[in-house]
């Protein structure tokens, strides 16, 4: 037996043995995720004992090196449990913006001291972190943020306003983005850097969308004292001074390889049972085919693109594992995830016709299909609009011309 | 499973790249195109493909071929599509190999797949009848007579169909037209005088033919596979040529991308390189992205072949829906993009174009694949 089958085995035996029946159904959306943090509370026994399971071992964040609370395994190995996780569609243990986007950031980026606090805390679900790059002027022109970083000599000193902060409300810390100098070009005087959100000045107000509900909020930033470093020699910026546009590119990178990847398209509302789901809801003629032909072929090609988008985040994530980094090809994942999550919804709300239209006497009901259908307008939007990523793909990975 | 080549299947696709450059560029077909031999492609060509061991690709080594599976005729297949290569591989070295060597006897083996891998015997499947792909209304009839058959019917757009020395031909021997039960595979010699084939030069300027049976008679070794059961044997054979032209379709369609983008960056119109402008940046994005999603369609459904054969049929279904639309697109804005220089015959776009549009319908269309999925899906 090789390595790979002998690790395969071991995976299966003790995803078998430790992940408790209540985790494995399959169901990954946003609303029974498990977040951590300091106001996390567990939803179930079952989520509890399945996170602190997979800590034990290491499976929060399984390619993280071990000092920092990973299990160190290598890229092939993080996908082979990954698969097995799927196959018996388990649920993440653990699944935040600390994992998926400032973790990366940090094992490129962060110092030696920055990495042993930030990380390990990420990895056993301390802390749960928000992301302070939007501001009301700077979304899709990101690098136009205005929000003022003074050096105030023993801390530093900050104020302005972010924008689409999701749930800033209930996170513990921010990884923000900060104009440290407003004379050089607008990419070369950004600094990125980390705080607690429970300092001085900070203030939190939750945005309602067309959906009814969101995690976006807006955060304002009041003269707030940041220091300059957390404990001994633990800087609070990340990188360089005025060169913190490196570092947030990098994230981005990673940002976009996570929304590129996230449910809901591969949850129970995600676009691979459509036709199954139309089949029960509105009948089949004679021949056998889905009564309403226009929408059966609407369906069948989204549930065809979505086959084939699969598919390349699976390819794409082989060939960055073999050495090839995804790079701003993330930028495709990214853009083709939001259309097909938009379609996802848009065919399901088809498919039920006016009963899905229906919401209540309190409003549109979260995590119901009228609200994801109204969020799911913001994914080609949010993380960067389409347009930008359009912008992202035909300069970097096609070396298009600037005008 | 990972979802890219091994360094073997790499180094065979780089030997494919530096071999179809120097043997069997564009000019090269422009070539065959305009002098019109009757061949339809170049023999001499074929036999130093067939020395590298391109003939016998999937063929298994003990009887001839470089065992190379389907992801190997995939990584070929993609070299001749950038490189529009006529030659019999997708007829001989996939279809006819495949049925062979999946559905044959021991004895069929023996005397086809040497053959094959060596470049000496040219196989053409018949399947379709009418314009537009449909295998399971055959009703090419194969009556019981004495103790064999006898063959009447007529075919269309067989790929070099008027070049094959042996013929495998899906036809009726019980049922009605519709039934998947009760299609038969023969493997029958094509010179016999009961044939009559006839070329159909069509746009791509590839080979095609159609073929006109009359009163044929076999005896039961002719037989490729199961009696009255041979559809699921050709659903095999058509999954498996439905993966390999997807892979063909994609090396056109990124090959005519990359003429396309570099064209972009050095064409000037209103004082600048048109690839500045954002509503064709825009389009060349949605096409590199739609470009990345055919690619691993592509790999899957040969991967799939490679791994369960039997059990491929639905993502090589999706591979050629796929790979149709978005080979379609990339030769179309590649034409548009280019401006009017694209619509020329000189310049090469235009026979992408051609090229795509006959395979995209050959073995079924978006279309027609879509519909398979959706019924396999039981709606």
């Amino acid at each position: 037996m090789s390595d790979t089958e002998k690790f395969r085995t071991e995976v299966r035996a003790w995803l078998d043995k430790n992940c408790p029946e209540e985790m494995r159904d399959g169901d990954i959306t946003a609303e029974n995720q498990c977040w951590g943090g300091r106001l996390w509370e567990f939803q179930s026994e079952a989520q509890k004992i399945w996170f602190e399971r997979a800590l034990s071992k290491g499976y929060t964040v399984p390619i993280w090196p071990k000092e920092y609370g990973g299990a160190g395994l290598s890229a092939e190995e993080a996908k082979i449990l990954d698969e097995e996780r799927q196959a018996i569609n388990a649920r993440k243990p653990l699944n935040n913006f600390g994992i998926s986007m400032l973790g990366p950031a940090l094992l490129a980026y962060g110092t030696d001291e920055q990495k042993a606090q930030h990380l390990t805390g990420i990895a056993r679900g301390e802390i749960r972190w928000c992301q302070g790059y939007s501001e009301p002027g700077a979304g899709s022109d990101l690098a136009a943020l205005k929000t003022k970083c003074e050096d105030k000599g023993d801390h530093w000193l900050i104020n302005g306003q972010k924008i689409w902060t999701s749930n800033a409300d209930i996170s513990d810390w921010i990884f923000c983005l900060v104009r440290t100098d407003f004379d050089a070009p607008k990419h070369q005087g950004i600094t990125f850097i980390l705080f607690d959100m429970a300092t001085a000045g900070i203030s939190v107000k939750p945005i309602v969308l067309i959906s009814g509900h969101s995690p976006f909020c807006e955060t304002f930033l009041d003269n707030v004292k940041v220091p300059k470093s957390y404990g001994d020699n633990n800087a609070s910026v990340v990188g360089e001074i005025n060169r913190g546009w490196d570092v947030a590119k990098n994230l981005l990178v990673h940002e976009r390889g996570m929304l590129g990847t996230m449910s809901p398209l591969r949850g129970t509302t995600g676009p691979e049972n459509l036709g199954k789901f139309a089949a029960e809801k509105i009948g089949l003629d004679a021949t056998g085919r889905l009564d309403d032909p226009a929408l059966r072929q609407n369906i069948v090609q989204a549930e065809l693109d979505n086959w084939a988008y699969n598919l390349t985040v699976e390819r794409m994530t082989d060939e960055a594992n073999a050495g090839n980094g995804l790079g701003a090809k993330s930028s495709m994942l990214k853009y083709a995830a939001s259309e097909l999550t938009k379609r996802g919804t848009e065919l399901r709300m088809e498919i039920e016709g006016t009963t899905a239209a229906i919401i209540g006497e309190d409003g549109i009901e979260y995590g119901s299909l009228a609200n994801n259908w109204l969020y799911n307008r913001a994914y080609s939007i949010l993380g960067g609009t389409t347009e930008v990523q359009f912008n992202i793909i035909s300069k970097r990975v096609l070396g298009l011309p600037s005008q | 499973m990972l979802l890219i080549l091994n360094e073997e299947q790499e180094m065979l696709q780089d030997a494919a790249r530096g071999f179809l450059a120097e043997k069997a560029p564009v000019a090269a077909f422009r070539k065959i195109r305009d002098s019109k031999p009757a061949d339809g492609f170049c023999r001499e060509l074929w036999l130093e493909m067939a020395q590298m061991g391109w003939a016998g690709i999937i063929v298994e080594e003990e009887h001839g071929g470089s065992g190379f599976g389907y992801v190997g005729a995939g990584v070929l297949a993609e070299q001749m599509g950038r490189n529009l290569t006529a030659s019999p591989f997708f007829s001989t070295s996939v279809l006819g190999a495949t049925a062979i060597q999946q559905f044959g006897t021991e004895k069929q083996k023996e005397e086809n797949l040497a053959a094959i891998s060596s470049g000496e015997s040219l196989f053409a499947l018949a399947v379709d009848e009418g314009p537009r792909h449909n295998p399971g209304r055959i009703t090419f009839s194969a009556e019981p007579s004495g103790n064999g058959f006898t063959l009447s019917g007529a075919k269309t757009f067989v790929a070099d169909g008027h070049v094959a020395d042996r013929l495998i031909i899906a036809a009726r021997t019980s049922g009605e037209e519709g039934d998947t039960h009760g299609i038969t595979l023969f493997l029958v010699d094509a010179d016999a005088p009961e044939i009559v084939r006839e070329r159909t030069p069509m746009v791509d300027s590839r080979n095609a033919a159609n073929i006109v049976v009359d009163g044929l008679e076999v005896t039961g070794d002719a037989i490729l596979g199961e009696l009255d059961g041979g559809y699921g044997a050709l659903e095999g054979i058509l999954s498996a040529g439905r993966a390999v032209l997807s892979a063909e379709m994609s090396g056109s369609a990124q090959q005519v991308f990359g003429v396309t983008t570099d064209y972009l960056k050095e064409r000037e119109q209103f004082g600048q390189k048109i690839g500045s402008f954002q509503g064709l940046q825009h389009r060349a994005a949605h096409l590199a992205t739609e470009i990345e999603m055919m690619k691993s369609a592509v790999l899957k459904s040969l991967k799939d072949l490679d791994a369960d054969f039997d059990n491929a049929g639905m993502t090589c279904s999706l591979a050629k829906a796929k790979t149709g639309q978005v080979a379609q697109l990339a030769t179309k804005e590649a034409i548009q993009m280019h401006g009017g220089i694209g619509v020329t015959d000189e310049y090469d776009v235009g026979l992408y174009f051609k090229r795509v549009h006959v395979a995209q319908q050959m073995f079924g269309d978006a279309g027609f694949h879509s519909d398979r999925w959706a019924r396999n899906s039981g709606f």
